[in-house]
């Protein structure tokens, strides 16, 4: 017989342990899903961990992997700031997305100025953006114990409204000749977040993603607010004796997580995307849930599980491309993933016992 | 005729330790049978064996002459063994008669049900209506529900699990005549308890646990309380002492506390007037839910009271939260350590961040200084032996005796000028208990003044200068403690807390 039993203390060895062994699980579930499409399990699974960092062809992948990773980090690095203190917001594709909308407005509205100021304000814009779009569920919930889970998630779908509005409409390029779609950054230098070096992919969203994966490394492990967010989550009614006040707490992480989620969009619609279009998001906001999880809400573990994701996203493309992979089949493969390391999650909570002495 | 219940050899061993080694037991028809030792002598994993819910490692069972090895509770009743546990297990949104068919395998139709309830109460002297929500009852008539669940069961055997922790004297002496009338009816009762007295009015026999191991079978209407809790500690026990010293001015001052209950079935708090002086111990008793979470929440700063209610030394502090009330040094110890005082699944030493950040300076503009909270852990170990392998141990992994002296320690190692306790030694085995009263009354002879808010009556009596109640949110004015009787004691505690009984 087997038993679960809990162990005194969580295990260490177990919680670093677990996001690997769930990569492995993910790869064996992911290559009899790939069999049973009738493709090459091993050529599959070489494709999409293997091939974008030491291909062929991976001169052109490596850029890539952190134009990828760069705001998967940066937002899941404000998520876990939230899901420490067990304050859920799944609304960062929202954010972001008015991040990039307000970034991007101000950038426009000072064209074609050319001034080192520009680039900075839009920064600023980007974070309020996002900082004001997870108010909303941060003050509903505050004021009127509303769900921030429900509210912000619903939210996104306004986002993405207010986006095809913009994309259509205030913002459109009206040297565009009719097409959606504002202006675009790549033509307007002064508003550009351009690769900083050739090649490597770097932006100002990668520098400000290493940025913040330090800033909340130091908040965790030596401030105080750090501390409140991991009592607040672990034991509610010890962090209120403790003197933590919840609605502070509430406001500091989604004000945080929407801001850098708004600071993620920016970078983005002012760099790789370019534009504001309708559909310059691609759902980073969601996948960096997965990320959070994965990096086992650590700083250190969300830069590791950023770069991974980011790799199954690139991979994914080129088994896609390459293979013929349906894109559904890689969305799966991405969700195992998260699925994987929260079954495993047990482990560094609780130990397997194997037999049982029967009564004598 | 042959014994109710024998037990020969039962042994368990969990990780690291052998919860029962050995034990052996015998249980006759209509005897009440005393199951007595200090918290972690494996008391429970006794019984928890003999209800199902744990199977020994070796060991035989016998019951009414049968082997007996109950695989899980359900069998365990359906031999005819029923318990009630320490908590209860009802929910408060449903009523008794809903709550009892829960329990059953095979629930009449309601009505019937509740007729049955009716007869049965009224026979066993513990009236109930079937029809009340468990969220409106007290404590001792939730017990009551416990019970007649178990009794429609027609038990031969019945455990209780510290059964008058929660009850007023007068409630005590209900249960313990209905306990008489079962045992004239032939049932056995398994008694687990660690009070003395009790024992020594109620059973015919006790068994004595130690260590897991089965220490020795007195007959407790013959040996002295003192010999038993010596056998019960293995050692002479250490009786608190309390050096002399004066009551001098007022620290801490309730007027006309009042404050609305913070959950649907918390308790509200009515005009509570009380002034505690430096040096002074100000116990309160009361059955629990009475209003002592909500007590220590509002003197605590968890829950802010209103404008004009609460000073501490002439100055209103009702408004503060709670690190602005520690800075002044009014400090709490709430009751539930695990999830309240301390986060169970942090080190000590972040727990020491927890209370102690404001008054040990273990933070400097923001950033807390783990090395100094780590030092102060350590002080509050060595100063309060607290069994830990170290300061990096999480709070979950300490027993509870342990825990209560580190969250007790903690808070007295910051010198408060007013230290309000909740429950100081629920749970906690005798010589930490003596340890942990000790250590209160030497703050009160440094001049800190001090409410402990217990349900033990006994240690109330040990350590308070001056006495008062809580009785549904209501306070007594509180009364000088010496030379107080069980029966004033009783009637402040609000008497049988509105229960009659049918003894007659």
């Amino acid at each position: 017989m087997i038993t679960l039993e809990k162990r005194p203390e969580p295990s260490r060895v177990w919680s670093w342990a677990t996001p690997p062994l769930a990569v492995l699980l993910t790869m064996i579930a992911g290559g009899v899903m790939f069999a049973v499409l009738g493709k090459d399990p091993v050529e599959a699974i070489r494709t999409i961990f293997w091939d974008p960092i030491l291909g062929e062809f991976a001169f052109y992948y490596r850029g890539q992997l952190l134009v990828k990773a760069g705001p998967l980090i940066l937002i899941a690095i404000g998520l876990s700031m939230g899901f420490r203190a067990n304050i859920w917001n799944i609304g960062a594709e929202g954010q972001y997305i008015i991040g990039a909308i307000c970034g991007a407005a101000v950038g426009l509205a000072f064209y074609p100025f050319d001034s080192f100021i520009v680039f900075p304000l839009m920064v600023l814009a980007g974070a309020l953006g996002g900082f004001l779009w997870a108010m909303i569920p941060g003050i509903l919930r505050v004021k009127f114990n509303t769900n921030e889970i429900l509210v912000s998630l619903l939210l996104v779908y306004v986002a993405e409204f207010i986006l095809a509005s913009m994309a259509l409409g205030a913002l459109k390029n009206p040297d565009g000749a009719g097409f959606p779609g504002s202006r675009n950054f790549r033509s307007y230098p002064s508003g550009h977040n351009a690769e900083l070096m050739a090649g490597t992919g770097i932006h100002w969203g990668v520098v400000a993603a290493l940025i913040a994966v330090i800033f909340a490394y130091v908040l965790f492990a030596r401030h105080q607010m750090g501390y409140q967010i991991k009592l607040a989550g672990q034991a509610p009614r010890a962090a209120r004796f403790g003197g933590v006040n919840p609605s502070r707490l509430i406001l500091f992480c989604l004000g945080m997580s929407g801001a850098l989620a708004g600071l993620a969009g920016l970078f983005e619609v002012s760099g790789p995307a370019g534009q504001v279009s309708i559909d310059f998001n691609v759902g980073y906001g969601f996948t960096a849930i997965i990320v959070a999880f994965l990096g086992r809400l650590h700083p250190v573990g969300i830069l590791l599980a950023g770069l991974l994701l980011a790799l199954t996203y690139i991979g994914g493309e080129a088994a896609q491309s390459s293979l013929g992979l349906p894109a559904a089949a890689i969305q799966a493969f991405q969700g195992m993933l998260l699925f994987f390391l929260l079954a495993v999650d047990v482990l560094t909570n609780f130990r397997f016992r194997f037999g049982k002495r029967e009564v004598a | 005729m042959s014994a109710v219940l024998e037990l020969a050899g039962l042994t368990k061993a969990y990780p690291g330790v052998v919860a029962n080694d050995d034990v052996s037991l015998t249980i006759q028809p209509g005897e009440v049978h005393a199951l007595l030792g200090e918290n972690g002598a494996g008391k429970s994993t006794l019984v928890k064996m003999i209800y199902g819910l744990v199977k020994p490692d070796a060991g035989q069972m016998r019951f009414l002459g049968q082997p007996f090895a109950p695989a899980e509770p359900r069998a365990a009743r359906a031999a005819g063994v029923a318990m009630v546990f320490q908590h209860f297990s009802l929910f408060e949104a449903l009523d008794v008669a809903e709550n009892i068919a829960l329990g059953m395998e095979d629930p009449p139709k309601m009505r019937d049900l509740a007729a049955r309830i009716t007869e049965v109460s009224n026979a066993y002297g513990l009236p109930l209506d079937p029809s009340r929500l468990v969220g409106d009852l007290s404590a001792g008539e939730r017990q009551r529900v416990e019970i007649i669940r178990c009794l429609l069961q027609n038990p031969k055997l019945l455990i209780m699990d510290e059964p008058t922790s929660v009850l007023t004297p007068q409630e005590v002496s209900i249960l313990f005549q209905t306990l008489e009338k079962l045992r004239s009816e032939g049932t056995s009762i398994l008694y687990i308890s660690h009070k003395l007295e009790e024992i020594r009015t109620l059973c015919d026999a006790a068994t004595i646990l130690r260590l897991g191991k089965n220490v020795g079978t007195c007959d407790p209407r013959v040996e002295t309380a003192r010999a038993m809790a010596e056998m019960m500690v293995g050692s002479a026990l250490h009786v608190p002492e309390r050096k002399p010293h004066e009551t001098t001015q007022v620290a801490l001052e309730l007027r006309g506390l009042s404050m609305a209950a913070p959950s649907a079935f918390g308790t509200s708090l009515k005009d509570i007037s009380l002034s505690v002086h430096r040096g002074e111990i100000l116990g309160i008793g009361g059955v629990a839910g009475n209003g002592q979470d909500e007590l220590t929440g509002a003197l605590s700063g968890e829950m802010p009271a209103a404008v004009g209610q609460l000073w501490f030394e002439g100055q209103d502090i009702g408004a503060l939260g709670p690190n602005e009330r520690r800075a002044l040094g009014v400090l709490a110890a709430p009751e539930e350590r695990l999830g309240h005082a301390a986060a169970p699944d942090m080190s000590l030493t972040e727990n020491a961040v927890l209370t102690a950040t404001t008054r040990k300076s273990l933070a400097r503009r923001g950033f807390v200084n783990w090395r100094a909270a780590e030092g102060y852990t350590k002080e509050v170990i060595a100063q309060f032996d607290v069994r830990t392998p170290g300061p990096q141990t999480a709070a979950r992994a300490l027993s509870g005796g342990n825990l209560q002296k580190y969250v007790i320690g903690r808070e007295i190692m910051q010198e408060p000028e007013v230290l309000v306790v909740n429950q100081p030694t629920w749970g906690v085995d005798a010589a930490a208990a003596a340890a942990i009263r000790q250590a209160i009354l030497d703050l009160a002879a440094g001049g800190a003044a001090i409410i402990v808010i217990s349900q033990d009556l006994d240690e109330l009596m040990e350590i308070s200068d001056r006495f008062a109640a809580l009785n549904e949110g209501r306070l007594t004015p509180p009364v000088p403690a010496a030379g107080l009787s069980v029966e004033q004691i009783g009637l402040m505690m609000g008497g049988a807390h509105d229960l009659e009984t049918a003894h007659g």
